[in-house]
């Protein structure tokens, strides 16, 4: 949200890179073993090893790996990351080493003016300008506690928008700020395709800057101060980090960036299951920004994503709040009334996303077909509108309420998942039907018969008046398709054997059962049902495709790519190169600009999603080879750029900072392809700019997109093309990370003292979700979840296997020997964790790994519970999301999963 | 339809005269023998394809070897830059997703109130999906909001998964979801 | 016969060199022949093993898996199991189905100041002088081409004497077809060209496989490198197990250890039975070790027969029904010992 795109900005392979590796809210070793392997190169190379960091509350199998390990309390990371901003922003080194002067000045919006009546947390008390109250609309289940006002957060004189990032909660207009363009002029404009007056009325004022970054509203002097109390006490008293530690971490950071030297950081859901979970890892890429490791080999930030496709499945959204490529899902919250109204609300008019018309057009196009022109707005007035957050939690407590009537639930199981499961399984009692697709039988296949609630006799399968429908899946290798990985990288994978039985792949139920339902509305006059009817839904296999196996009806999976990657309008042979091939008048069918060009011809052999050639890119620097990135192995969106903003890895005239850390550069001899002219973006990578704008180039006054943006605006996602240290629209929450206590935590907020926790979280206060009050003396210990390098999610992928379930056999709570004397607890004795939703049994793994943190001038205990177990498998048990809190971060209403409080007492 | 009865330990089973459903879930038994020779045997007529592992979002390249419509072999591809042959424990594990007793091969249908699974045919129940959508789409559609706002949309079915399954089904359960106006679809990605 | 060296690719940081492949994308997509994976010629005959570098191994116990599903192994109960309360350490010892075994030590000081967690993944150690070998009666445990040691299930009467024999506690009867066994150091992978599984899987390089003499170069450079790094006084120098010919006439599969070899369950001074030492780690002493050790090394001295007994109870059927090609006796080519 502060760079442009929602995803890793570099890939593990570039660590070998790494000066400095911090891990923090990851176990990354655990978690991600075979990315740890660069770690692990970097570590071991010779010369200049790497240096490798944990900050954790646990010593884990990372910690075992790491040269300094950090242990902080669980849910602190703003504090301790804020630290070090802080740390670096009073160092000697920072402002006498030019490279970060020139970076930051350059490539962020540190020189940008503020809003002069925009207040800060330090000015409020914790909170910024603008909090009021959330009026909830009909659908009653946004949650928010409050909301801002974000005007006064807006640059000076100007307003710059924030689009495709944004939290999800402005994309849907669930709060109604901070997504989109951010109401510039509003001069008529004709509405009509393709919507090149529209985008032009958008241009805002150009914003106002100091170069010195002096003027005290300038974004660094309102960092300089937003962090300034973030003192190594002050840290220390509330992460319970030694202050000698901390220092030691921040060092290690600051004196391994600079122009021959980067440090990475590698984040995972230790830093997302938070009600500030994006502002965690806002912070993480402030600070790569001040440290001018942004878009740079072995700098950025690496997130670690714990699913196979779970990039994929944001990009191609099975997601409430966005459709295709990140654009808004059309809202009856916001004015999405018509196409234009939406291009209106919606693009960008500078940067990138000037062209959200070519992308919205060539949506509608792969959706509603031929159906879809000019004159009647490409069917836009067919396409189904959100009306408020439909994501996993408030629906599951709509369904509690009686206002879901019907589910799937494919290879997902929230019965062992989700927070709060106990609450979550008897709300599928309420449904009338629910279909579970998946590999085994899971626990939420089975709830009826079961779940702890049958066992306990709360519910009996009698009372439970849901139909329940298993489909058995198909596998990995029994079918064909793509993941796209934690690096954006598309790969596609084979069928080598047709699945047994009736199980079938997932693409073929949804196929199938789409073909019934066209059967079954066939011929109907309905207006509601034309949509559906012009729906474009042909995937059948050609015969060859399906020759060679038993199931002659899967449907097709290069079809279905093909109309991701997008053809010419009425020639589906006529792939699109690329999302610059894009239309906004229909003559272009794509459903996802960002995946186009994966399949820019016909034919398996040209699908770059199945490619795999291992030779890397090479290139000559200053007559020297060197070696880049494996630019042939799988497709990496967007254009196949490996490492994004790469731009930022060559300095403002466009030659590298250093040989040492060659990336891309600006070759003035260099022919550009298509014009012949010299001058043009080369290197180790595709470069994440337009390839033919020289470094010198200067931005166009009044002009849309990409002209918009000078030579030296890497980010050109951002309408500014610059990296947002602050940022003004995007987040709902603030345009600073800000330390907030956990909503359930054992201590109080020694920064804000008046403001414990977000002001502006989600959280629903309804029977069988109550919560702990901050320092609860009856709930005295902090407890994390995690996974187990043995394990994968709630077990169905692990727990069934014979092979994995004896590596990790039994739940298992991990304490301290402090805390286990305390409780008169031994090793293997079980235990009994409670907070105030349940309690579940385990058995107890004392261990030094666990070690007692001094808090606030108290000591204090975590417990720790992998949450992998649950009532079905080859090893079964307690769910530990049974103890878990259904509370929302206020952006994208992610739950607070790692860090809330229990009791623990000897079973 | 066969019926398939809670056993006392509360496993799933076949009552007499069923097929093994849910194989020797109950003992966890794995079928594979254990055997020092011959392994590389597998590989003798079978076809090595190109393939991902499905855990975790490192996205490790395996190869899968199959002879006669049978997985016989799964592992790293060497060649890979992501993870030159190497895998985690749970990658190592892919050929024990695919080949497990405990797999479930036919369709379940457990009935409102019922005590058991029924199995039932694959045809059927899909057509018993899709008379179960489209009755709950028509009696809870709503085209225009209060305020007079096109909606077209009906928020009474809810669709949970997709960060396990391949791009191509997110595709078409988003398409086909949201062209039916349900608009309520979620995964696991929630940031 | 192709030959071809024996460099595993898990050390091979850089991907192979090949021409260079531009900015334009060179789409591979057919399927690639089997002989880009398993090529057709075996490893050419020269003494083969493992080194491993207990330093950076992660304890992810890929190793373990890889090996079983390489080798076809069942697991203990099905996989119904318990846990040890030993770290993370729930395989417990190495037998007749578990032929990659990752142990867990866990060494802190009680404020914490001073802390590690050392993990190691054990094998067969494919001794030189291998006890097993020397006692086996039917002659079913052979040295193959490659130096290593092979218990041929076929000829193995399952008499037990070899389990006896070994210092290291490797070998146990497998329950499924009740013959003595252990690592093969994956003799038919390396008949195909193939390294080892557990090597292949490896994530950090901790298990490298290759020429036995190649191998104790690397190992030695990195045992410099460790030294070369400060440590705390009190604590062990790192250094190698089984690289030299101190004992057993060296071990095939050695050790790079962060401690001292009591601390990771190996005996000192490991010897062959019919020199009447102790026949197995378990029965030898072990030090007292750590400060502070929470890690229940006295789980590891627990001999297997209770666990074998467990074992025996397993019902197997079915077997084979999904899986072709995994059928006992089989014609895989004769050991040219």
């Amino acid at each position: 949200m502060r760079l442009g795109r929602g995803a890793a900005t570099t890939y593990p392979g570039s660590l070998v890179h790494s000066d400095a590796i911090l891990i923090e809210g990851s176990n990354m070793a655990e978690c991600h073993p075979v990315a740890f392997r660069w770690v692990m190169q970097a570590k071991l190379r010779q010369p200049n090893p790497a240096t490798i960091m944990h900050a954790d509350p646990r010593f884990t199998r990372t910690t075992a790996m790491a040269d300094i390990h950090a242990p902080i309390r669980a849910g602190t990371d703003i504090a301790f990351l804020g630290g070090i901003i802080n740390h670096v922003l009073n160092s000697k080194r920072w402002y006498d080493e030019p490279f970060f002067q020139e970076y930051v000045k350059t490539y962020t919006n540190a020189a940008t003016l503020i809003n002069p009546d925009f207040k800060d947390t330090e000015d409020l008390e914790g909170v910024f300008s603008g909090l009021g109250p959330y009026k909830e609309g009909k659908w009653g289940l946004n949650g928010f506690i409050g909301q801002y006002v974000s005007k006064t957060w807006q640059y000076a004189g100007t307003a710059v928008g924030e689009a495709g990032r944004s939290a999800a909660t402005a994309q849907s207009g669930e709060q109604g700020v901070q997504s989109g363009q951010p109401g510039a002029a509003q001069q008529p404009v004709s509405g009509k395709p393709p919507y090149d007056d529209l985008v032009k009325s958008l241009v805002p004022p150009p914003a106002t800057t100091d170069p010195t970054l002096q003027n005290p509203m300038s974004v660094f002097q309102l960092l300089k101060k937003h962090y300034s109390r973030y003192t190594p006490e002050m840290v220390a008293n509330i992460t319970g980090c030694p202050q000698d530690q901390f220092v030691r971490v921040a060092d290690t950071m600051l004196n391994n960036s600079g122009p021959d030297k980067t440090s990475a950081i590698c984040y995972a859901v230790g830093w997302t299951q938070h009600t500030y979970g994006p502002q965690m890892i806002g912070t993480a890429a402030l600070l790569q920004l001040l440290l001018g490791n942004m878009g740079r080999p072995g700098g950025g930030i690496v997130a670690l994503r714990g699913h196979a496709t779970i990039q994929g499945s944001t990009d191609v959204p099975t997601l409430y709040h966005s459709i295709h490529g990140y654009m808004a899902a059309p809202s009856i919250l916001k004015n999405h009334e018509t196409v234009a109204d939406y291009l209106k609300t919606e693009t960008l008019a500078t940067g990138y996303w000037a062209n959200t018309p070519k992308f919205f057009v060539s949506y509608l196009k792969s959706v509603y077909g031929d159906a879809a022109t000019a004159d009647n707005d490409w069917g836009y007035a067919w396409h189904p509108r959100i009306t408020g957050d439909h994501s996993h939690m408030p629906m599951m407590i709509a369904m509690a309420e009686g206002r879901v009537k019907g589910m799937f639930a494919v290879g997902q199981n929230p019965a062992v998942g989700g927070q709060n499961a106990g609450f979550q399984r008897k709300a599928l009692a309420n449904l009338d039907w629910l279909v579970v697709k998946d590999n085994f039988e899971t626990e939420t296949a089975s709830f009826w018969y079961r779940s702890p609630e049958i066992q306990n006799g709360e519910l009996s399968p009698e009372s439970i008046k849901t139909e329940v429908f298993f489909f058995p899946s198909a596998q990995v290798g029994e079918m064909e398709g793509t993941f796209t990985n934690t690096q954006r990288l598309i790969k596609f994978h084979h069928k080598a054997a047709d699945p047994p039985g009736d199980a079938r792949s997932d693409m073929w139920f949804t196929y199938h059962l789409g073909k019934r339902l066209k059967q079954l509305y066939a011929g109907s006059k309905e207006p509601r049902d034309q949509g559906f009817l012009n729906m474009t839904w042909d995937y059948e296999p050609d015969p060859e495709e399906v020759a060679n196996w038993r199931i002659k009806d899967e449907p097709s999976a290069l079809k279905v790519i093909r109309e991701i990657n997008g053809f010419v309008t009425g020639k589906p042979d006529q792939h699109l190169a690329g999302f610059a091939a894009l239309k906004a008048d229909g003559s272009t069918t794509c459903a996802s600009w960002i995946y186009s060009g994966m399949y820019p011809k016909p034919g398996i052999e040209n699908l770059r999603a199945a490619s795999r050639n291992p030779a890397p890119k090479t290139a000559k620097l200053n007559g020297k080879e060197l070696t880049g990135a494996e630019l042939s192995w799988g497709f990496a969106w967007p254009a196949n750029r490996r490492a994004l903003y790469n731009r930022a890895s060559a300095k403002p005239d466009g030659t590298p900072w250093s040989e040492a850390k060659a990336w891309v550069w600006w070759d003035p001899n260099m022919p550009d392809p298509t014009t012949g002219k010299p001058g043009q973006w080369t290197g180790l990578d595709v470069p994440d700019f337009a390839l033919a704008k020289a470094p010198s180039a200067k931005a166009k006054p009044g002009a849309t997109g990409l002209d918009a943006l000078s030579g030296t605006d890497p980010f050109i996602m951002k309408a500014d093309g610059k990296g947002w240290l602050f940022a003004a629209s995007g987040l709902v929450d603030g345009p600073f990370p800000t330390h907030y206590e956990p909503i359930e935590s054992p201590a109080p907020n020694l920064l804000y003292p008046k403001q414990q926790s977000s002001p502006v979280l989600k959280r629903w206060d309804i029977d069988g979700n109550p919560r702990a009050q901050p320092a609860d003396p009856q709930f005295p210990y902090v407890l994390t979840t995690y996974r187990l390098t043995e394990h994968h999610l709630s077990g169905v992928m692990s727990r069934w296997l014979p092979w994995l379930a004896e590596l990790q056999p039994e739940l298992f709570a991990e304490i301290s020997p402090e805390l286990a004397a305390e409780k008169g607890v031994g090793n293997t004795e079980y235990v009994r964790i409670s907070t105030p939703r349940g309690q579940i049994v385990a058995k107890a793994l004392v261990t030094r790994r666990m070690q007692p943190l001094t808090v606030n001038g108290k000591t204090l205990h975590h417990v720790g519970l992998p949450w992998h177990f649950g009532y079905q498998g080859v090893v079964t048990g307690d769910v530990t999301n049974n103890l878990a809190l259904m509370v929302g971060d206020p952006n994208v209403t992610i739950h607070e999963g790692k860090a809330f409080v229990c009791n623990l007492e000897k079973a | 339809m066969d019926r398939v009865v809670l056993s006392r330990r509360g496993f799933l089973r076949l009552s007499a005269g069923g097929a093994a459903l849910g194989g020797l879930a109950a003992l966890g038994v794995d079928l594979r023998p254990a055997i020092v020779r011959a392994q590389a045997l597998r590989l003798q007529n079978a076809k090595p394809y190109p393939s991902v592992c499905p855990y975790c979002a490192v996205g490790c390249d395996t190869v899968v070897w199959s002879a006669n419509d049978q997985i016989v072999n799964v592992e790293g591809d060497l060649r890979s830059p992501i993870n030159h042959g190497n895998l985690c424990p749970k990658g190592a594990a892919i050929y024990q997703l695919h080949v497990n007793p405990n797999r479930v091969t036919d369709v379940l249908y457990r009935a409102p109130g019922g005590d058991s699974w029924q199995k039932i045919d694959l045809d059927k129940a899909l057509d018993m999906v899709a008379d179960r959508v489209k009755k709950t789409r028509d009696a809870t559609f709503v085209e225009k909001s209060d305020d007079g706002k096109t909606q077209m949309s009906s928020l009474e079915i809810f669709s949970l998964g997709g960060a396990t399954i391949d791009n191509e089904w997110n595709h078409l359960q988003q398409k086909l979801l949201r062209g039916l106006g349900i608009v309520a679809i979620e995964n696991q990605a929630r940031i | 016969m192709a030959q071809q060296s024996a460099t595993p690719a898990a050390t091979t940081a850089a991907p192979p060199s090949a021409t260079p492949a531009g900015g334009t994308p060179v789409p591979l997509a057919s399927i690639p022949p089997a002989s880009a994976y398993a090529p057709p010629g075996a490893f050419p005959p020269e003494p083969l093993g493992f080194y491993t570098d207990t330093s950076v191994c992660i304890g992810c116990k890929a190793c373990e898996v890889a090996c079983k599903n390489w080798n076809g192994l069942s697991s203990r109960n099905g996989g119904v199991n318990t846990l040890s309360g030993d770290s993370y350490d729930n395989t417990r010892r190495l037998d007749g189905q578990h032929w990659r075994h990752v142990k867990f030590i866990e060494q802190f000081s009680e404020d914490r100041t001073n802390g590690r967690w050392l993990m190691m993944s054990d094998v067969c150690k494919h001794c030189v002088q291998a006890g097993c070998l020397e006692v086996c009666p039917t002659g079913a445990i052979m040295r193959t081409e490659y130096d290593t040691v092979v218990i041929q299930a076929d000829v193995c009467n399952g008499c037990r004497d070899c389990i006896g024999a070994c210092p290291f506690g490797v070998i146990d009867i497998n329950p499924v077809n009740n013959t003595a066994m252990k690592c093969t150091l994956c003799y038919d992978r390396l008949h195909r060209g193939m390294e080892p599984a557990c090597a292949q899987a490896c994530p950090t390089a901790s298990i490298q496989f290759g020429p036995i003499a190649e191998l104790k170069q690397r190992a030695q450079a990195r045992l410099e490198q460790l030294k070369s790094q400060p440590r705390p006084e009190s604590r062990p120098e790192p250094r190698l197990y089984g690289a030299d010919e101190s004992f057993l006439g060296g071990l095939n599969a050695f050790y790079l250890l962060d401690d001292e070899p009591e601390v990771y369950g190996l005996p000192n001074h490991p010897a062959l039975p019919s020199q009447h030492l102790p026949a197995n780690v378990g029965l030898a002493a072990v030090g007292a070790v750590g400060v502070g050790l929470l890690g229940l090394l006295g789980l590891r001295k627990r001999r297997m027969d209770e666990f074998a007994a467990e074992a025996r109870a397993e019902q197997i059927s079915d077997r084979g029904a999904t899986d072709p090609g995994m059928t006992l006796g089989s014609d895989e080519e004769a050991p040219h010992a």
